[in-house]
Protein backbone atom coordinates (compact mmCIF):
# COMPACT_ATOMS: atom_id res chain seq x y z
CA UNK A 1 0.00 0.00 0.00
CA UNK A 2 1.15 3.58 -0.59
CA UNK A 3 1.84 5.44 2.00
CA UNK A 4 0.07 8.62 2.55
CA UNK A 5 1.65 9.86 5.40
CA UNK A 6 2.04 13.41 4.15
CA UNK A 7 -0.32 16.48 4.71
CA UNK A 8 -3.08 16.89 2.01
CA UNK A 9 -2.67 21.06 2.55
CA UNK A 10 0.54 22.21 1.53
CA UNK A 11 2.87 23.90 3.90
CA UNK A 12 2.86 26.78 2.50
CA UNK A 13 -1.06 26.54 2.35
CA UNK A 14 -1.13 25.97 6.02
CA UNK A 15 1.09 28.87 6.74
CA UNK A 16 -1.90 30.87 5.32
CA UNK A 17 -4.14 29.52 7.10
CA UNK A 18 -2.27 30.05 10.36
CA UNK A 19 -2.13 33.83 9.20
CA UNK A 20 -5.90 33.73 8.59
CA UNK A 21 -7.02 32.08 11.82
CA UNK A 22 -4.61 35.43 13.46
CA UNK A 23 -6.49 37.74 11.86
CA UNK A 24 -10.31 36.40 13.09
CA UNK A 25 -9.00 36.36 16.54
CA UNK A 26 -7.47 39.95 16.08
CA UNK A 27 -10.87 41.07 14.79
CA UNK A 28 -12.39 40.14 17.64
CA UNK A 29 -10.27 40.88 20.24
CA UNK A 30 -10.41 44.51 18.34
CA UNK A 31 -13.82 44.31 19.31
CA UNK A 32 -13.61 43.09 22.95
CA UNK A 33 -15.18 40.00 22.05
CA UNK A 34 -14.46 37.37 24.06
CA UNK A 35 -12.78 33.50 23.26
CA UNK A 36 -14.42 30.96 24.68
CA UNK A 37 -13.83 26.66 24.52
CA UNK A 38 -16.98 24.38 25.22
CA UNK A 39 -16.79 20.74 24.75
CA UNK A 40 -16.53 18.75 21.98
CA UNK A 41 -18.61 15.45 23.96
CA UNK A 42 -21.62 16.52 25.53
CA UNK A 43 -24.43 13.74 26.85
CA UNK A 44 -27.24 15.32 23.71
CA UNK A 45 -26.69 16.31 19.99
CA UNK A 46 -29.01 18.04 17.44
CA UNK A 47 -32.43 16.85 16.23
CA UNK A 48 -31.90 18.04 13.03
CA UNK A 49 -33.37 15.56 9.53
CA UNK A 50 -30.46 16.06 8.08
CA UNK A 51 -27.64 16.31 10.45
CA UNK A 52 -26.08 13.52 12.44
CA UNK A 53 -23.79 12.93 15.05
CA UNK A 54 -20.80 10.93 15.94
CA UNK A 55 -21.20 9.31 18.86
CA UNK A 56 -18.72 7.84 20.70
CA UNK A 57 -18.77 6.34 24.54
CA UNK A 58 -17.00 7.19 27.57
CA UNK A 59 -16.30 4.29 30.48
CA UNK A 60 -13.62 5.01 33.44
CA UNK A 61 -14.08 6.80 36.41
CA UNK A 62 -17.35 7.49 37.81
CA UNK A 63 -18.57 5.51 34.66
CA UNK A 64 -18.53 2.24 35.19
CA UNK A 65 -21.42 1.46 32.78
CA UNK A 66 -20.39 3.49 29.51
CA UNK A 67 -21.81 7.19 28.89
CA UNK A 68 -22.53 7.71 25.45
CA UNK A 69 -21.52 11.12 24.20
CA UNK A 70 -22.71 12.89 20.90
CA UNK A 71 -19.72 15.04 19.15
CA UNK A 72 -20.95 18.33 18.73
CA UNK A 73 -21.84 19.29 15.15
CA UNK A 74 -21.36 22.96 16.31
CA UNK A 75 -20.65 24.54 19.48
CA UNK A 76 -23.86 26.42 19.42
CA UNK A 77 -25.79 24.99 22.40
CA UNK A 78 -23.03 25.02 25.26
CA UNK A 79 -22.25 28.69 24.02
CA UNK A 80 -25.76 29.64 24.89
CA UNK A 81 -25.64 28.32 28.28
CA UNK A 82 -22.52 30.38 28.63
CA UNK A 83 -24.50 33.43 27.36
CA UNK A 84 -27.15 32.47 29.60
CA UNK A 85 -24.72 31.88 32.22
CA UNK A 86 -24.10 35.80 32.17
CA UNK A 87 -20.32 35.30 29.44
CA UNK A 88 -21.18 38.39 27.43
CA UNK A 89 -20.28 38.66 23.44
CA UNK A 90 -18.41 34.97 22.72
CA UNK A 91 -16.72 33.52 19.99
CA UNK A 92 -15.00 30.35 19.59
CA UNK A 93 -12.94 28.91 16.74
CA UNK A 94 -12.99 24.91 17.14
CA UNK A 95 -13.64 21.56 15.29
CA UNK A 96 -17.10 19.73 14.89
CA UNK A 97 -17.75 16.50 13.58
CA UNK A 98 -20.65 15.49 11.43
CA UNK A 99 -21.05 12.21 10.66
CA UNK A 100 -22.40 11.44 6.60
CA UNK A 101 -20.69 14.43 5.62
CA UNK A 102 -17.84 14.22 2.96
CA UNK A 103 -16.73 15.32 -0.12
CA UNK A 104 -15.28 18.50 -1.82
CA UNK A 105 -16.76 21.24 0.78
CA UNK A 106 -16.85 18.60 3.64
CA UNK A 107 -14.95 16.69 6.02
CA UNK A 108 -16.53 14.80 8.63
CA UNK A 109 -14.42 16.89 11.44
CA UNK A 110 -13.85 20.61 10.19
CA UNK A 111 -13.55 23.78 12.09
CA UNK A 112 -15.92 26.42 13.11
CA UNK A 113 -15.72 30.13 13.91
CA UNK A 114 -19.10 30.90 16.10
CA UNK A 115 -19.82 33.66 17.84
CA UNK A 116 -22.73 35.53 19.54
CA UNK A 117 -23.40 39.13 19.80
CA UNK A 118 -25.68 40.58 22.26
CA UNK A 119 -28.22 43.25 21.57
CA UNK A 120 -27.98 42.90 17.95
CA UNK A 121 -30.28 41.21 15.81
CA UNK A 122 -29.71 38.98 12.08
CA UNK A 123 -29.49 42.38 10.50
CA UNK A 124 -26.53 43.93 12.86
CA UNK A 125 -24.61 40.43 12.81
CA UNK A 126 -24.54 40.59 9.17
CA UNK A 127 -23.06 43.78 8.85
CA UNK A 128 -20.45 42.21 11.30
CA UNK A 129 -19.49 39.38 9.08
CA UNK A 130 -19.49 41.86 6.17
CA UNK A 131 -16.88 43.04 7.33
CA UNK A 132 -14.61 40.16 8.60
CA UNK A 133 -15.14 38.90 4.73
CA UNK A 134 -14.03 42.18 3.41
CA UNK A 135 -11.13 41.88 5.76
CA UNK A 136 -10.12 37.91 4.94
CA UNK A 137 -11.24 37.67 1.31
CA UNK A 138 -10.40 41.31 0.20
CA UNK A 139 -13.84 41.19 -1.35
CA UNK A 140 -16.48 43.93 -1.99
CA UNK A 141 -19.35 45.05 0.78
CA UNK A 142 -21.90 41.66 0.34
CA UNK A 143 -24.98 41.88 -1.54
CA UNK A 144 -28.26 41.37 0.02
CA UNK A 145 -31.72 39.46 -0.92
CA UNK A 146 -34.58 37.99 1.29
CA UNK A 147 -35.49 34.33 0.66
CA UNK A 148 -38.52 35.35 -1.43
CA UNK A 149 -37.00 38.00 -3.00
CA UNK A 150 -34.33 35.68 -4.39
CA UNK A 151 -36.77 32.78 -5.46
CA UNK A 152 -39.17 35.28 -7.40
CA UNK A 153 -35.99 37.15 -8.99
CA UNK A 154 -34.51 33.74 -10.71
CA UNK A 155 -37.53 31.22 -11.17
CA UNK A 156 -40.46 33.71 -10.84
CA UNK A 157 -42.00 32.20 -7.84
CA UNK A 158 -42.86 33.01 -4.33
CA UNK A 159 -41.35 30.16 -2.10
CA UNK A 160 -43.66 31.16 0.92
CA UNK A 161 -47.06 30.77 -0.65
CA UNK A 162 -45.43 27.87 -3.60
CA UNK A 163 -46.92 24.20 -3.85
CA UNK A 164 -45.32 21.30 -3.85
CA UNK A 165 -46.34 20.32 -7.09
CA UNK A 166 -45.37 24.18 -8.03
CA UNK A 167 -42.22 23.78 -6.88
CA UNK A 168 -41.66 20.30 -8.34
CA UNK A 169 -42.36 22.05 -11.97
CA UNK A 170 -39.99 24.54 -11.50
CA UNK A 171 -37.33 22.35 -10.85
CA UNK A 172 -38.03 20.02 -14.13
CA UNK A 173 -38.36 23.54 -15.96
CA UNK A 174 -34.43 23.54 -14.90
CA UNK A 175 -33.72 20.03 -15.94
CA UNK A 176 -33.63 18.72 -12.49
CA UNK A 177 -36.71 15.79 -13.00
CA UNK A 178 -34.36 13.74 -10.51
CA UNK A 179 -34.59 16.23 -7.59
CA UNK A 180 -38.55 16.97 -8.14
CA UNK A 181 -39.18 13.23 -7.76
CA UNK A 182 -36.69 13.21 -5.09
CA UNK A 183 -39.40 13.99 -2.02
CA UNK A 184 -42.86 15.62 -1.57
CA UNK A 185 -41.93 17.83 0.91
CA UNK A 186 -42.04 21.57 0.23
CA UNK A 187 -38.77 22.17 2.48
CA UNK A 188 -36.74 19.79 0.75
CA UNK A 189 -38.22 20.80 -2.68
CA UNK A 190 -37.07 24.42 -1.32
CA UNK A 191 -33.64 23.88 -0.39
CA UNK A 192 -33.21 21.69 -3.66
CA UNK A 193 -33.96 24.78 -5.54
CA UNK A 194 -31.92 27.17 -3.63
CA UNK A 195 -28.67 25.13 -3.94
CA UNK A 196 -28.71 24.07 -7.16
CA UNK A 197 -31.19 26.52 -8.95
CA UNK A 198 -30.15 29.69 -7.17
CA UNK A 199 -27.02 29.44 -5.14
CA UNK A 200 -24.99 29.07 -8.96
CA UNK A 201 -26.28 32.52 -9.54
CA UNK A 202 -25.42 34.11 -6.88
CA UNK A 203 -22.53 35.66 -4.79
CA UNK A 204 -20.02 35.20 -7.56
CA UNK A 205 -18.31 38.49 -7.86
CA UNK A 206 -19.19 39.34 -3.81
CA UNK A 207 -20.41 38.08 -0.95
CA UNK A 208 -24.15 37.39 -1.45
CA UNK A 209 -26.40 37.32 1.88
CA UNK A 210 -30.03 35.31 1.85
CA UNK A 211 -31.66 36.50 4.94
CA UNK A 212 -35.82 35.65 6.28
CA UNK A 213 -35.80 32.04 5.46
CA UNK A 214 -39.06 30.40 5.76
CA UNK A 215 -40.85 29.32 9.10
CA UNK A 216 -40.38 25.69 8.40
CA UNK A 217 -36.65 26.25 8.09
CA UNK A 218 -36.39 28.84 11.33
CA UNK A 219 -33.93 26.21 12.99
CA UNK A 220 -32.67 28.36 16.12
CA UNK A 221 -34.08 31.06 14.99
CA UNK A 222 -36.91 34.13 16.07
CA UNK A 223 -40.08 33.89 13.76
CA UNK A 224 -40.12 37.48 12.32
CA UNK A 225 -42.57 39.69 14.09
CA UNK A 226 -43.35 41.87 10.89
CA UNK A 227 -44.19 38.38 8.88
CA UNK A 228 -44.79 35.51 11.13
CA UNK A 229 -43.98 33.22 7.79
CA UNK A 230 -40.63 33.72 7.98
CA UNK A 231 -37.47 33.02 10.42
CA UNK A 232 -34.98 35.42 11.24
CA UNK A 233 -32.16 33.39 9.83
CA UNK A 234 -29.30 34.17 7.18
CA UNK A 235 -27.17 32.24 5.40
CA UNK A 236 -23.77 33.60 3.31
CA UNK A 237 -23.05 32.26 0.12
CA UNK A 238 -19.50 33.21 -1.85
CA UNK A 239 -18.47 31.38 -4.81
CA UNK A 240 -20.64 28.55 -5.30
CA UNK A 241 -19.93 27.84 -1.50
CA UNK A 242 -22.29 27.99 1.79
CA UNK A 243 -20.29 29.77 3.90
CA UNK A 244 -21.81 31.06 6.79
CA UNK A 245 -26.22 30.19 8.75
CA UNK A 246 -26.87 32.62 11.04
CA UNK A 247 -29.61 33.55 13.65
CA UNK A 248 -31.39 35.68 15.96
CA UNK A 249 -31.08 33.69 17.96
CA UNK A 250 -34.96 31.94 19.64
CA UNK A 251 -34.72 32.68 23.39
CA UNK A 252 -38.30 31.17 24.36
CA UNK A 253 -37.36 27.68 25.98
CA UNK A 254 -40.99 26.30 24.96
CA UNK A 255 -40.94 27.51 21.57
CA UNK A 256 -37.47 25.58 21.52
CA UNK A 257 -38.95 22.66 23.29
CA UNK A 258 -41.66 22.54 20.71
CA UNK A 259 -39.00 22.41 17.93
CA UNK A 260 -37.03 19.73 19.28
CA UNK A 261 -40.03 17.50 19.53
CA UNK A 262 -41.39 18.63 15.67
CA UNK A 263 -37.97 17.76 14.54
CA UNK A 264 -37.64 14.27 16.04
CA UNK A 265 -41.26 13.82 14.61
CA UNK A 266 -40.19 14.25 11.28
CA UNK A 267 -36.93 12.19 12.80
CA UNK A 268 -39.26 8.91 12.54
CA UNK A 269 -41.34 9.63 9.92
CA UNK A 270 -38.35 9.29 7.84
CA UNK A 271 -36.96 6.33 9.80
CA UNK A 272 -34.54 7.66 11.56
CA UNK A 273 -34.00 6.84 15.15
CA UNK A 274 -34.89 10.40 17.31
CA UNK A 275 -32.22 12.00 19.13
CA UNK A 276 -32.34 12.75 22.93
CA UNK A 277 -33.21 16.58 23.73
CA UNK A 278 -30.17 18.85 25.35
CA UNK A 279 -32.19 19.84 28.29
CA UNK A 280 -29.07 21.91 29.60
CA UNK A 281 -29.80 23.80 26.85
CA UNK A 282 -33.49 24.37 27.70
CA UNK A 283 -32.76 24.86 30.95
CA UNK A 284 -30.83 27.77 30.19
CA UNK A 285 -33.20 29.28 28.09
CA UNK A 286 -35.76 29.20 30.67
CA UNK A 287 -33.36 30.81 33.03
CA UNK A 288 -32.58 33.49 30.33
CA UNK A 289 -30.79 33.89 27.06
CA UNK A 290 -30.01 37.32 26.36
CA UNK A 291 -31.62 39.00 23.30
CA UNK A 292 -28.30 38.08 20.82
CA UNK A 293 -27.22 37.04 17.23
CA UNK A 294 -24.54 34.57 16.38
CA UNK A 295 -23.41 32.80 13.52
CA UNK A 296 -21.55 29.38 12.44
CA UNK A 297 -19.07 30.00 9.61
CA UNK A 298 -16.84 27.37 8.11
CA UNK A 299 -12.94 27.95 8.52
CA UNK A 300 -12.19 25.62 6.05
CA UNK A 301 -14.01 26.89 3.52
CA UNK A 302 -13.44 30.44 3.94
CA UNK A 303 -9.62 29.51 3.92
CA UNK A 304 -10.63 27.76 0.43
CA UNK A 305 -11.82 30.98 -0.50
CA UNK A 306 -9.16 33.43 0.51
CA UNK A 307 -6.63 31.04 -1.24
CA UNK A 308 -8.85 30.23 -4.32
CA UNK A 309 -8.69 25.84 -3.68
CA UNK A 310 -11.38 24.32 -5.32
CA UNK A 311 -11.15 20.91 -2.77
CA UNK A 312 -11.05 20.90 0.82
CA UNK A 313 -8.48 18.80 1.47
CA UNK A 314 -6.42 21.08 -0.21
CA UNK A 315 -6.80 23.57 3.17
CA UNK A 316 -6.68 20.55 5.99
CA UNK A 317 -3.62 19.19 7.59
CA UNK A 318 -4.99 15.77 6.61
CA UNK A 319 -8.42 14.62 5.54
CA UNK A 320 -10.79 11.57 6.58
CA UNK A 321 -8.49 9.33 4.35
CA UNK A 322 -5.26 10.12 5.88
CA UNK A 323 -6.28 10.92 9.57
CA UNK B 1 -29.78 -8.77 -6.61
CA UNK B 2 -26.19 -7.58 -5.12
CA UNK B 3 -26.94 -3.70 -4.41
CA UNK B 4 -24.81 -1.08 -3.76
CA UNK B 5 -25.09 2.45 -1.58
CA UNK B 6 -24.48 5.93 -2.90
CA UNK B 7 -21.91 5.52 -0.23
CA UNK B 8 -19.72 3.04 -2.48
CA UNK B 9 -19.91 5.05 -5.26
CA UNK B 10 -16.62 6.52 -7.47
CA UNK B 11 -15.32 6.35 -10.65
CA UNK B 12 -15.64 2.79 -12.84
CA UNK B 13 -18.51 1.23 -10.26
CA UNK B 14 -20.93 -0.83 -12.79
CA UNK B 15 -24.75 0.10 -12.09
CA UNK B 16 -27.74 -1.05 -13.60
CA UNK B 17 -30.19 1.74 -14.54
CA UNK B 18 -32.94 1.41 -16.74
CA UNK B 19 -32.16 -2.16 -17.60
CA UNK B 20 -28.66 -1.25 -18.49
CA UNK B 21 -25.15 -1.92 -17.58
CA UNK B 22 -23.65 1.85 -16.70
CA UNK B 23 -20.24 2.67 -15.33
CA UNK B 24 -20.03 5.88 -13.28
CA UNK B 25 -17.40 8.25 -14.57
CA UNK B 26 -17.58 10.88 -11.93
CA UNK B 27 -19.84 11.63 -8.55
CA UNK B 28 -19.90 13.97 -6.59
CA UNK B 29 -21.96 14.97 -3.04
CA UNK B 30 -24.01 17.83 -2.64
CA UNK B 31 -25.31 18.41 0.72
CA UNK B 32 -26.97 21.83 0.71
CA UNK B 33 -26.55 23.33 4.48
CA UNK B 34 -29.50 22.01 6.50
CA UNK B 35 -31.30 19.63 3.71
CA UNK B 36 -31.32 15.82 2.07
CA UNK B 37 -27.74 15.59 0.76
CA UNK B 38 -27.88 13.51 -3.02
CA UNK B 39 -25.03 12.46 -5.40
CA UNK B 40 -24.53 14.04 -8.54
CA UNK B 41 -23.42 11.06 -10.65
CA UNK B 42 -22.38 11.39 -14.48
CA UNK B 43 -22.69 7.97 -16.65
CA UNK B 44 -21.46 6.00 -19.23
CA UNK B 45 -24.58 3.09 -20.84
CA UNK B 46 -22.29 0.54 -21.19
CA UNK B 47 -24.47 -0.89 -23.96
CA UNK B 48 -25.69 2.71 -25.95
CA UNK B 49 -22.44 4.32 -24.80
CA UNK B 50 -24.55 7.92 -24.46
CA UNK B 51 -23.69 9.48 -21.04
CA UNK B 52 -25.59 11.01 -19.33
CA UNK B 53 -26.61 12.79 -15.59
CA UNK B 54 -28.36 11.51 -12.79
CA UNK B 55 -28.60 12.39 -9.57
CA UNK B 56 -29.47 9.75 -6.66
CA UNK B 57 -30.49 10.60 -2.94
CA UNK B 58 -27.39 10.05 -0.23
CA UNK B 59 -27.80 6.72 1.14
CA UNK B 60 -30.11 5.02 -1.07
CA UNK B 61 -29.06 1.90 -2.86
CA UNK B 62 -29.14 1.13 -6.79
CA UNK B 63 -28.89 -2.85 -8.46
CA UNK B 64 -25.33 -3.75 -9.28
CA UNK B 65 -24.31 -4.27 -12.84
CA UNK B 66 -22.11 -7.87 -13.27
CA UNK B 67 -19.84 -6.78 -15.52
CA UNK B 68 -16.43 -7.44 -15.50
CA UNK B 69 -13.46 -6.75 -18.26
CA UNK B 70 -11.21 -9.31 -19.44
CA UNK B 71 -8.73 -9.38 -21.33
CA UNK B 72 -8.68 -11.38 -24.50
CA UNK B 73 -6.75 -11.91 -27.62
CA UNK B 74 -8.39 -11.48 -31.25
CA UNK B 75 -9.05 -14.48 -33.12
CA UNK B 76 -10.76 -14.14 -36.28
CA UNK B 77 -14.23 -12.43 -37.76
CA UNK B 78 -16.69 -15.89 -39.45
CA UNK B 79 -19.00 -13.23 -40.91
CA UNK B 80 -21.17 -13.08 -38.06
CA UNK B 81 -19.24 -13.11 -34.74
CA UNK B 82 -16.29 -12.06 -33.90
CA UNK B 83 -14.35 -14.84 -31.85
CA UNK B 84 -11.80 -14.03 -29.01
CA UNK B 85 -9.71 -15.92 -26.54
CA UNK B 86 -8.57 -15.98 -22.91
CA UNK B 87 -4.36 -16.95 -23.60
CA UNK B 88 -4.36 -18.22 -20.49
CA UNK B 89 -6.72 -20.87 -20.40
CA UNK B 90 -7.80 -20.89 -24.26
CA UNK B 91 -11.31 -20.16 -23.33
CA UNK B 92 -13.36 -18.76 -26.18
CA UNK B 93 -16.16 -15.82 -26.47
CA UNK B 94 -17.81 -14.69 -29.63
CA UNK B 95 -19.09 -10.91 -29.62
CA UNK B 96 -21.53 -9.80 -31.98
CA UNK B 97 -21.46 -6.76 -33.93
CA UNK B 98 -23.72 -4.61 -31.48
CA UNK B 99 -20.56 -5.42 -28.79
CA UNK B 100 -18.26 -4.75 -31.62
CA UNK B 101 -19.34 -1.37 -32.77
CA UNK B 102 -17.15 0.56 -34.26
CA UNK B 103 -14.44 -1.37 -33.17
CA UNK B 104 -13.87 -4.10 -36.13
CA UNK B 105 -11.31 -1.68 -38.09
CA UNK B 106 -9.18 -1.76 -35.18
CA UNK B 107 -8.95 -5.63 -34.34
CA UNK B 108 -5.83 -7.25 -35.90
CA UNK B 109 -5.51 -10.84 -34.71
CA UNK B 110 -3.77 -11.93 -31.83
CA UNK B 111 -3.80 -8.10 -30.35
CA UNK B 112 -5.08 -8.08 -27.29
CA UNK B 113 -8.20 -6.30 -26.58
CA UNK B 114 -10.65 -5.90 -23.45
CA UNK B 115 -13.87 -7.20 -23.61
CA UNK B 116 -16.91 -5.91 -21.11
CA UNK B 117 -19.02 -8.75 -19.78
CA UNK B 118 -22.59 -8.15 -18.41
CA UNK B 119 -23.57 -11.44 -17.33
CA UNK B 120 -21.33 -13.64 -18.84
CA UNK B 121 -21.89 -12.09 -22.21
CA UNK B 122 -19.98 -9.06 -24.19
CA UNK B 123 -21.27 -5.91 -24.34
CA UNK B 124 -18.57 -3.92 -26.00
CA UNK B 125 -15.11 -4.80 -26.87
CA UNK B 126 -12.07 -1.63 -26.48
CA UNK B 127 -9.19 -2.46 -28.69
CA UNK B 128 -5.37 -1.70 -27.40
CA UNK B 129 -4.84 1.68 -27.53
CA UNK B 130 -1.82 1.42 -30.27
CA UNK B 131 -2.69 -0.67 -33.37
CA UNK B 132 -0.16 -1.73 -36.07
CA UNK B 133 -1.91 -1.53 -39.66
CA UNK B 134 -0.92 -1.55 -43.39
CA UNK B 135 -1.39 0.38 -45.51
CA UNK B 136 -3.19 -1.03 -48.47
CA UNK B 137 -4.39 2.05 -50.92
CA UNK B 138 -3.44 5.89 -50.85
CA UNK B 139 -2.06 8.25 -53.20
CA UNK B 140 1.31 8.11 -54.23
CA UNK B 141 3.33 11.11 -52.21
CA UNK B 142 5.37 13.66 -53.42
CA UNK B 143 9.21 12.69 -52.78
CA UNK B 144 10.96 14.49 -50.52
CA UNK B 145 8.08 15.43 -48.70
CA UNK B 146 8.70 15.23 -44.75
CA UNK B 147 6.53 16.34 -41.49
CA UNK B 148 3.63 16.26 -43.90
CA UNK B 149 1.51 19.55 -44.72
CA UNK B 150 -1.77 18.27 -44.12
CA UNK B 151 -1.67 14.85 -44.80
CA UNK B 152 -3.17 12.03 -46.97
CA UNK B 153 -6.01 9.70 -46.40
CA UNK B 154 -5.34 6.12 -46.16
CA UNK B 155 -6.74 2.71 -45.94
CA UNK B 156 -5.46 0.35 -43.87
CA UNK B 157 -6.16 -4.00 -44.36
CA UNK B 158 -8.78 -3.64 -41.67
CA UNK B 159 -10.75 -1.28 -43.92
CA UNK B 160 -9.48 1.86 -41.16
CA UNK B 161 -8.81 5.52 -43.33
CA UNK B 162 -7.05 7.09 -41.29
CA UNK B 163 -5.17 10.71 -42.43
CA UNK B 164 -0.89 10.24 -42.89
CA UNK B 165 1.86 11.90 -43.77
CA UNK B 166 2.44 12.74 -47.74
CA UNK B 167 5.76 10.08 -47.52
CA UNK B 168 3.60 7.32 -46.76
CA UNK B 169 3.50 4.62 -49.18
CA UNK B 170 1.36 1.77 -49.88
CA UNK B 171 2.63 -1.51 -48.05
CA UNK B 172 4.22 0.18 -44.98
CA UNK B 173 2.81 -0.96 -41.43
CA UNK B 174 1.84 2.11 -39.31
CA UNK B 175 1.35 3.01 -35.79
CA UNK B 176 -2.19 4.03 -35.07
CA UNK B 177 -4.06 5.76 -31.79
CA UNK B 178 -7.25 4.01 -31.45
CA UNK B 179 -9.11 6.29 -29.07
CA UNK B 180 -8.64 9.62 -31.84
CA UNK B 181 -7.89 7.18 -35.16
CA UNK B 182 -4.71 9.34 -35.66
CA UNK B 183 -1.54 8.07 -37.24
CA UNK B 184 1.14 8.08 -34.52
CA UNK B 185 4.19 6.39 -36.60
CA UNK B 186 5.49 4.68 -39.25
CA UNK B 187 6.58 0.88 -38.07
CA UNK B 188 10.12 0.16 -39.38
Amino acid sequence: MTSTWQPTASIKTLKQRAAIIQQIRQFFYERKVMEVETPLLASAGVTDLYLENLITEFQGPGFATPKELYLQTSPEFAMKRLLAAGSGCIFQICKAARDDESGRYHNPEFSILEWYRIGFNHFDLIDEIDQLLQLVLSCEKAERYSYQAVFQQHLGIDPLTASAQELKLALMSQGEADLANMSDNKTDLLQFILSQCIEPKIGQSRPCVIYNFPAEQASLAKISKQDNRVAERFEIYYKGIELANGFHELTDSNEQAKRFEQDNKARVEAGKKPKPIDYNLLAALSAGLPDCAGVALGIDRLVMLALNKPHIDQVLSFNIHNC
Amino acid sequence: MATVSTNEFRGGLKIMLDGEPCAIIENEIVKPGKGQAFNRVKIRKLISGKVLEKTFKSGESVEKAEVMDTDLAYLYNDGEFWHFMNNDTFEQIAADAKAIGDNEKWLVEQDVCVITLWDGNPIAVTPPNFVELEVTETDPGLKGDTAGTGGKPATLNTGAVVRVPLFIQIGEVIKVDTRTGEYVSRVK
